[in-house]
């Protein structure tokens, strides 16, 4: 039978990989645990006992063994870690904790998104990174927050951190979701939004502001508000205009990155904003298209600027035009949460950190920074420190009251000031800005 | 046995070992113990229950859309708009998860059926606009996959998403009735292999057994002959379209009901072109459908571990298959250097060339 032989040659295929497996294998050079190499190589017949014995191996020597040696954590990025932006700034925090804690050591796995990897799960990815030792997970995206409550359950006695979740949070709207092994952390981007906010109010000559939306949920129209309220407080106090008068815009392209045929295109929405007679863009987006666009304006003799987001170096693509750059900084809170983790002290905490505001540049204090461009006149940058000052010791609180809500009924009262939670779930975009609020 | 059939026996054998080597090479390029990124593959592959379901999991609908791309392309069919018929399915079996409430005995055939049905319609497209309006079903295929995936973003980002607004990630998960019951807490039903051994068996009897099998041959080896001797090309290309089309779909109602529990976007990500790989590195044989294609899953499953262990980048997996798929066609054209004796077309082999 013909089938026979397809059979054959099948299973020939199968241990051709397999032997060339084993013998490229000189000894268990790596620190990998013993009980690991029987199990890949024997199919069939005894791989049940196999595992079993595997299994019990990996639950009794393991914990003990990286205890004795160090520190092993996990951390899994939406994106790839060289994308000068959010998964790039997550793979650097966890790269400060590896350089700055004695014996931890980091696995990253990069671009866990159903497009890059669609065989690729949360719970399979925190299975391995557990059977390495991790005592520790850090999930980096809103995307897998609801995935790591399925894993920390899994594993009662590890570690998760849901970056941007809000599940561990006694007074949020999905409290008492996440197991006790789970927490969350937020650096509080939203001061460093209203520092963006307040330098493009500072710069724009004709009051018209556009910001560069990636999609519409809690996070995003907190933040685009929070710039929104920067803007309206320097414009009216440091500017002299009339806050009324103030246009911002926000655009909404859909998702964290341009996707052809998908999102709005942001160099069009850029260009769009100009035409129509902004001449600052604030960028919300993990891309960098506002600042291109800007510059090239700039470059056909245009008076624009722009305030890129994400990542510290972000205004290198134009230096000329760059306000400044909000960015976010994991290291410090990662390197906290990993030595309280390790010392067995860590409970589970929703944190949504401040920033440093001693010197917003500091990154190894600060969780989110602030880096004045190099567009900032004198002028304007005595008036942003001023600013800046005051929000650092609460003088200046852009969140007080009134603030009234887009469909005009009224969010915060006169005088009194956001809670936490009101900042956080913001249900829709202010009075006096353009854009759709969802 | 003679001399020429051993080594026509042993001749597939060649390409996978000389893409295993130019991998082993690549990895002493980047400076890596090819022997450690083996075995982590392997054991990421293997290396526990856990794991094996996973691969299982992932097997399935790619074992589906490979059996549906036997049809097409016995019908001499390029159906590269598989990935957005697996796309149509998955949105097809939502739309009913979403909307329907009822037991699962009659939610989970519904959902079966409108995932058939919608990936069948979207291939029904590609073939009236390839007998009806001359578009090769290359062109409008990766049109309409563009198609599906921005509909299935419309969807989870509008009329679709979850109440606590869009994150683009998906949406809300569906009730338990809908999804398809699962082994142990992983990702792998049984229900969904049983569906896919009868779709092989269907195929397997249809083109080898059937007049409808026949007819697609002679269409897929000469169009215009065919057409002379009564084939109905029209028909014909618009029902084996239809056909993979009914698959693919049924692929994607895996991905939704049971690898996830919700829509989610680029549910497919890339399944229906792999299986186009499948396809071409089982040289259009059925057979070896199920075999390529769990082998595939295994490299592709055990590359996340292969990442976690050395940080090399775990599109190794997927160099390794797509190297595969190269060298095969580059070897594969052995049939011309001669060794082949000429065996009578057996009648269990299902093969096309």
């Amino acid at each position: 039978m013909t089938s026979k032989k397809t059979w054959l040659i099948l299973s020939l295929l199968m241990i051709t990989a397999l032997l060339l497996a084993a013998c490229g294998t000189p000894a268990p050079a790596v620190e990998e645990p013993v009980a690991e190499e029987p199990a890949a190589e024997e199919p069939a017949a005894e791989e049940p006992a196999e595992e079993e014995s595997m299994e019990e191996e990996m639950e009794e020597e393991e914990p003990m063994e990286e205890m004795a040696e160090g520190f092993t954590f996990g951390i899994v990025l939406v994106g790839p870690r060289n994308d000068r932006g959010w998964s790039q700034a997550h793979a650097e925090g966890a790269e400060y904790v590896a350089a700055n804690m004695e014996g931890a050591e980091a696995i990253i796995f990069e671009s866990l998104n159903p497009a890059d990897k669609p065989e690729a799960t949360l719970e399979g990815v925190v299975d391995e990174m557990v059977a390495q030792g991790a005592q520790m997970v850090i999930t980096t995206s809103d995307e897998f927050e609801e995935d790591t409550v399925g894993v920390a359950e899994k594993y009662p006695d590890v570690t998760f951190i849901s970056i941007s979740g809000d599940d561990a949070w006694a007074d949020g709207q999905d409290a008492g979701k996440a197991p006790a092994n789970l927490g969350n952390i937020m650096g509080r981007m939203p001061d460093m939004k209203a520092i963006a906010g307040c330098a493009a109010a500072l710069a724009t000559e004709n009051g018209n502001i556009g910001y560069l939306g990636p999609l519409i949920n809690f996070e995003t129209r907190r933040l685009a508000a929070s710039a929104y309220l920067g803007a309206q407080y320097c414009y009216e106090n440091y500017a002299g205009g009339d806050p009324a008068a103030l246009q911002f815009t926000v655009t909404w392209i859909g998702f964290w990155f341009n996707i052809p045929g998908v999102t709005l295109d942001p160099t069009e929405v850029s260009n769009n904003f100009f035409d129509t007679g902004a001449d600052v863009i604030m960028s919300g987006i993990d891309t960098t298209e506002g600042i291109d666009v800007a510059g090239q304006r700039f470059d056909a003799g245009e008076a624009v600027w722009s305030v890129p987001y994400d990542f510290e170096a972000a205004c290198d693509s134009k230096p000329e035009i760059c306000l400044g750059v909000p960015y976010f900084n994991w290291g410090p809170a990662y390197l906290d949460t990993a030595m309280e983790v390790a010392g067995g002290t860590w409970t589970q905490s929703w944190q949504w950190i401040p920033p440093y505001w001693p010197d917003l540049t500091d990154n190894s204090q600060t969780p989110v920074g602030w880096i004045n461009g190099p567009a900032l006149t004198a002028e304007m940058q005595a008036n942003l420190d001023t600013f800046i000052a005051g929000l650092a010791d609460g003088s200046i609180n852009v969140w007080e009251g009134p603030i009234v809500l887009q469909d005009g009924t009224e969010y915060i009262a006169e005088g009194a000031a956001a809670s936490e939670s009101e900042t956080w779930y913001l249900p829709q975009l202010l009075d006096g800005m353009d854009g759709p609020s969802e | 046995m003679s001399r020429s059939s051993w080594l026509e026996r042993i001749w597939p054998l060649v390409p996978v070992v000389a893409a295993l080597l130019f991998v082993v090479f690549l990895l002493l390029g980047f400076g890596a113990e090819p022997g450690t990124a083996l075995s982590a593959i392997i054991d990421g592959a293997f290396g526990s229950t856990d794991k094996v379901l996973s691969v299982t999991a992932f097997w399935i609908p790619l074992l589906l859309a490979s059996i549906g791309l036997m049809v097409t392309f016995t019908a001499g069919l390029w159906n590269i708009g598989i990935e957005g018929q697996l796309a149509m399915g998955a949105i097809g079996a939502s739309a009913v998860a979403l909307n329907v409430n009822a037991p699962p005995y009659i939610l989970i055939p519904l959902e079966i059926l409108a995932a058939m049905a919608a990936g069948a319609l979207w291939a029904a497209i590609g073939g009236v606009l390839k007998t009806r309006g001359k578009v090769h079903e290359i062109f409008s295929g990766l049109a309409l996959t563009n198609l599906a995936i921005i509909l299935t973003n419309y969807l989870i980002s509008g009329p679709w998403q979850p109440p606590e607004g869009g994150s683009f990630r998906g949406t809300a998960p569906f009730q338990d009735a809908a999804l398809f019951p699962r082994l142990l807490e992983s990702r792998f039903s049984p229900l969904t292999l049983i569906l896919t051994l009868i779709a092989l068996a269907v195929v397997a009897v249809m083109l080898s057994n059937t007049f409808w099998g026949l007819k697609l041959k002679a269409l897929g080896k000469n169009p215009k002959s065919a057409f002379l001797l009564g084939v109905s090309s029209e028909r014909e290309t618009i029902y084996a379209m239809m056909f993979c089309g009914a698959l693919a779909g049924l692929g994607g109602a895996v991905r939704v009901l049971s690898w996830f529990d919700s829509l989610r976007q680029s549910i497919s990500g890339g399944i229906g072109f792999l299986a186009l790989l499948v396809v071409m590195l089982a040289a259009y044989r059925l057979l070896w459908v199920p075999f390529i294609a769990f082998f595939f899953s295994a490299v592709l499953n055990g590359s996340i571990t292969l990442q976690l262990r050395t940080q090399l980048h775990s599109s190794l997996g997927g160099i390794l298959t797509g190297v595969l798929v190269l060298f095969v066609l580059l070897f594969g054209e052995y049939k011309k250097l001669g060794f082949r004796r000429e065996p009578p077309e057996t009648p269990a082999e299902v093969s096309h060339e």
